[in-house]
């Protein structure tokens, strides 16, 4: 199909859809009405009910943890899928110069590299810690502290210091902290079977209001999640920059 | 009103797709879908919205005031980890595409397939 005639068939289908889309935005319900039933009943309940104060989160690992369950599985999935399509096509190239490159990256960093990548890291470490740990109380959680620790991995490879050396053993170790957090959470879901009456019950003390150990099992499924996001996020972004270090071999 | 975002959630979702169709790099490809899928976040936040409302966190506000939608921001929650999600996996297979096709433009990948 020539551009032209692609671009014809995309504006036959996008102005009808654009009419389409400003029709139904224009008869979406009004911004000064109170909240939806559902909405409403979170907002009064989900704080005096679960002791969590981050109502978001107290719907995602509690009332909808079901769903949540699911999202943790397609991070793990898509992590795993990506590790796969990399590494068949890294079998195409020499699997042992990979590995002398890598020991080669550490050269390229600037100083200037070196000094802010290894400062940055364990402030990043921090941070990520406090996102997931405070996820049931302010704005955070396992998915954000999880990604906010990944980036930390990022830092220290920027800086040019070794992944590299011994980062056999280093990603298998990541991979197995990415199936352990996966499990974590599928097992605290069990939990609710076994010591509640439904799957994803909370079953542990909720403890009191606005304390990091409030929410029963919301912060526990939190820092699962947190472990296995960035696991995940560290395989994703090993794999990728793996990808960057063959290429820049190939074009030596 | 929040016809504004509304508005951009329209024009976000519209100019994706543009860029998904007009595009000739598959990398090119997969930052259209995310701006696409973009509007997705906008048009659910904008849903959720209420006037002289604040963010449904109650660390320092009394139960019962009045807040923005929970619901559709944990949705929004669930939207971003899956667009991160297939994103990671699109690059992978643009990686895979290139390496095997030799070309990462979808036009002539799609002359040399047939």
């Amino acid at each position: 199909m020539s551009e032209r005639t692609r671009l014809a068939v995309f504006l036959a289908g996008a102005v009808p859809l654009a009419a389409l889309l400003t029709l139904a935005l224009i008869g979406l319900p009004g911004s000064d009405l109170p909240l939806g039933d559902l909405a409403g009943t979170i907002a009064a309940h989900a704080v005096p009910e679960r002791k969590g104060t981050n109502t978001v989160i107290d719907v995602a690992f509690d009332y909808r943890a079901l769903d949540t369950l699911g999202e943790e599985f397609m991070v793990f999935v898509a992590a795993i899928g990506t590790a796969v399509l990399l590494r068949a096509t890294r079998a195409d190239d020499e699997r042992s110069n990979v590995e002398e490159r890598r020991e080669l990256h550490g050269d390229d960093a600037s100083e200037l590299m070196r000094w802010a990548g290894g400062a940055l890291a364990p402030v990043t470490v921090l941070v990520g810690l406090y996102v997931v740990s405070h996820g049931q109380l302010t704005p955070g959680g396992g998915f954000q502290g999880g990604v906010v620790l990944a980036t930390a991995f990022l830092f220290v490879y920027l800086s040019g210091r070794r992944v590299a050396s011994g980062r056999v053993n280093a990603l298998s170790l990541t991979e197995a902290a990415e199936a352990a957090g996966a499990a974590g959470f599928a097992l605290i879901g069990i939990g609710g079977l076994i010591f509640g009456a439904v799957l994803m019950e909370n079953f542990v003390d909720l403890g009191s209001k606005g304390s990091v150990w409030s929410g029963g099992t919301i912060p526990l499924a939190n820092v699962a999640v947190g472990i296995e996001v960035a696991g995940a996020f560290v395989v994703i972004l090993t794999e990728l920059l793996d990808q960057l270090v063959v290429g820049r071999g190939a074009r030596r | 009103m929040n016809a504004p975002a509304y508005a951009v959630a329209a024009w976000l979702l519209l100019v994706g797709l543009y860029g998904v169709v007009t595009s000739r790099n598959l990398v090119h490809l997969v930052v259209c879908l995310s701006v696409s899928q973009a509007s997705t976040y906008v048009l659910l936040l904008g849903i959720g919205w209420r006037e002289h409302a604040t963010a449904p966190i109650f660390a320092d506000i009394p139960t019962g005031t009045r807040v923005v939608d929970p619901v559709v921001q944990a949705l929004t929650l669930t939207d971003i980890v899956v667009q991160a999600a297939v994103t990671a996996l699109l690059l992978a297979l643009v990686v895979q595409a290139r390496k095997r096709l030799g070309t990462a433009d979808p036009n002539r990948i799609g002359v040399l397939k047939g």
